[in-house]
């Protein structure tokens, strides 16, 4: 039997009532791999015998009565900057090369505990700095749509992961944009949940402020499934939000009848923020549409200050960073570049390791949060944080949920976008729920320019994803039917 | 620090401009009576009990050192040389 077709949650129930293993799903998942992954290169490493031993113990276990919940002994990739003790995390850098962590991270430990099995690291920009993934260390991912584009990023292995079928669920992390952005590149379902409530425990920094793990998956209730499993208090995260998780798989089916749903007038292309694609627009404005077919209020909202979360992400995100990789300094792990003295050894081995891009937002960050500039630069910037948390309070008085396309254009050409600052306006649509702290979800809606996937984002208030999967799984349901990336190949 | 080659300064040079100079719209903004963010879930301090817990991975801590001598991270000189 072929266990790929089936949702995660489809092949967790079938595993769970005996009509396949989680060693034959592994098994067929590692095939599929074997078959594509040297065209796509999403992962940084596939560690299929570790993979197999613990589907193996996940049978065990289920066979001797033990209950472990609606994911166990499905397969799933991670992002290859959460830490799994004993196995290699790079970060998609060559200052982490070959580093083991002593430790599982909070989300990891989760995981293992609900039996649902690691099959691999995933490649991304490098410390997750990119929209992309052309700047990890180890050389692009390609987007399994079309392999001469790229997948986006900066989770962009774990977006090819689910679309090229190498398994069926995958962790990202999202500090801008970060899972949906190559959501929507990839056409699957990306998840940026309420900072706080999955632990940033072993997840390594990037923007601490801002950093948050979520799920990807082909089928929306599968991302409620598995958002369910790691979301929760972690007394590890001080930022951890100290209250129970309101379960989201049971909002899939509950519909939107009544609900009110705003578009966001900036984002929709004719306003200040240019660069919008004319059928990123249509698909948005389609995916309006079908939430009024199926019950919801739809009416345009203003949240006026998304117009500056580009400059001020790009002042806070980089300062964070620049103080997050002082750690990176050849002395306890990773590269180490020999020096005369300590603080030689200390430079060499930082200008050997990092990449450009880690480089010019370590010189930014420096000089944002530097004397004379601190106030005028990283202080305005976190007032705008203000401005936009203040305009996404009075659009959540009118509204329930807002909608925007989740990435102003489709997958773009490999090697096509050479210059930082343009790269950077791929985040613009995403980068407001980061700053806000706020819950935003990509969902696929049709395809665009050159037949290739579009998602269109879902954006809440603090907490409100169960609202959020409830619409998501209305506008699954209505959205345009599409090749897969598996027909295409 | 990072040591940047002649060869780069230019090109980093101009890049970092053109960032800084497209962040030049939130710097031009009158908003010193708006509170800053500096988090986004309200959180007070957050305490714990101060217990000491085993931690069983010192052998693998050390194992990921660069350089390591008697259970500690060995580095090069750090008082008396020039950086």
């Amino acid at each position: 039997m072929t266990v790929r077709g089936d949702t995660a949650l489809e092949l967790g129930a079938a595993i769970a009532s005996g009509g396949t293993t989680s060693v034959a799903a592994v098994t067929e998942y590692l095939a599929a791999i074997d078959a594509r992954e040297a065209d796509i290169h999403a992962f940084n490493l596939v560690h299929a015998e570790r993979a197999l031993e613990s589907a193996a113990m996940v049978d065990r276990r289920l066979a001797a009565g033990e209950k472990l919940g609606p994911l166990a002994g499905v397969p799933i990739a991670l992002k290859d900057n959460m830490c799994t003790r004993g196995i290699p995390t790079t970060c998609s850098s060559k200052i982490l090369k070959g580093w083991e962590p002593p430790y599982d991270a909070t989300v990891v430990e989760r995981l293992t505990a609900a039996g649902v099995v690691s099959v691999g690291k995933t490649n991304l920009d490098e410390f997750a700095m990119g929209s992309s993934t052309e700047n990890s260390a180890f050389g692009p991912t390609r987007n399994p749509h079309d392999l001469s584009r790229v997948p986006g990023g900066s989770s962009g292995g774990s977006a090819a992961v689910v679309a090229a079928g190498f398994a069926p669920l995958a962790l990202g992390s999202d500090t801008g944009g970060s899972i949906r952005q190559p959501a929507a590149l990839c056409g699957v379902v990306g998840l940026k949940p309420t900072y706080g409530s999955v632990s940033r425990y072993g997840l390594i920094a990037f923007a601490s402020s801002l950093d948050q793990i979520g799920p990807f998956s082909n089928d929306v209730a599968d991302s409620a499934a598995l958002f369910d499993l790691i979301a929760g208090h972690d007394p590890r995260d001080s930022t951890s939000i100290p209250k129970p998780h309101v379960p989201c798989l049971p909002a899939i089916g509950r519909g939107v009848e009544g609900m009110r749903v705003g578009l966001i007038k900036e984002l929709m292309g004719d306003g200040e923020i240019e660069g919008f694609q004319p059928e990123v627009i249509a698909q948005t404005k389609a995916a309006a549409a079908a939430l009024e077919a199926a019950g919801a209020i739809i009416e345009e909202v203003s949240v006026p200050s998304v117009v500056y979360g580009l400059s001020a992400y790009y002042l806070i995100a980089p300062a964070e960073a620049s103080s997050n990789l002082a750690r990176y300094d050849g002395v306890r792990y990773g590269q180490r570049v020999e020096g005369p003295s300590t603080a030689a050894m200390h430079t060499a081995s930082r200008t050997a390791g990092f990449g450009p891009e880690v480089k010019r937002r370590i010189m930014l960050g420096t000089y944002a949060l530097s004397a004379g500039y601190y106030d005028a630069v990283y202080g305005k910037a976190m007032r705008v944080r203000t401005l936009i948390i203040d305009d996404f309070a009075r659009a959540y008085e009118k509204v329930d949920l807002l909608l925007s396309p989740t990435s102003p254009c489709v997958a773009f050409p490999i090697g096509d976008v050479a210059d930082p600052l343009t790269m950077y306006l791929n985040d613009v649509c995403t980068i407001p729920s980061n700053l806000a702290g706020h819950p935003a979800i990509s969902v696929p809606f049709g395809t665009g320019e050159a037949d290739l996937p579009v998602g269109v984002q879902l954006l809440g208030p603090l907490l409100s994803e169960p609202t959020m999967f409830a619409a998501a799984a209305v506008l699954e349901a209505a959205a345009p039917s599409t090749k897969s990336a598996e027909v295409r190949a | 620090m990072l040591a940047i080659p002649e060869d780069e300064l230019a090109t980093y040079t101009e890049q970092l401009a053109a960032i800084l100079e497209h962040a030049n719209d939130v710097e031009a903004l009158d908003i010193d009576d708006v509170e800053p963010t500096h988090h986004p879930y309200p959180l007070a301090n957050v305490f714990r009990d101060d217990v000491v817990e085993a931690f069983d991975g010192r052998a693998e801590v050390l194992a990921n050192a660069p350089a390591e001598e008697g259970g500690m991270f060995r580095v090069p000189p750090a008082l008396g040389e020039e950086p």
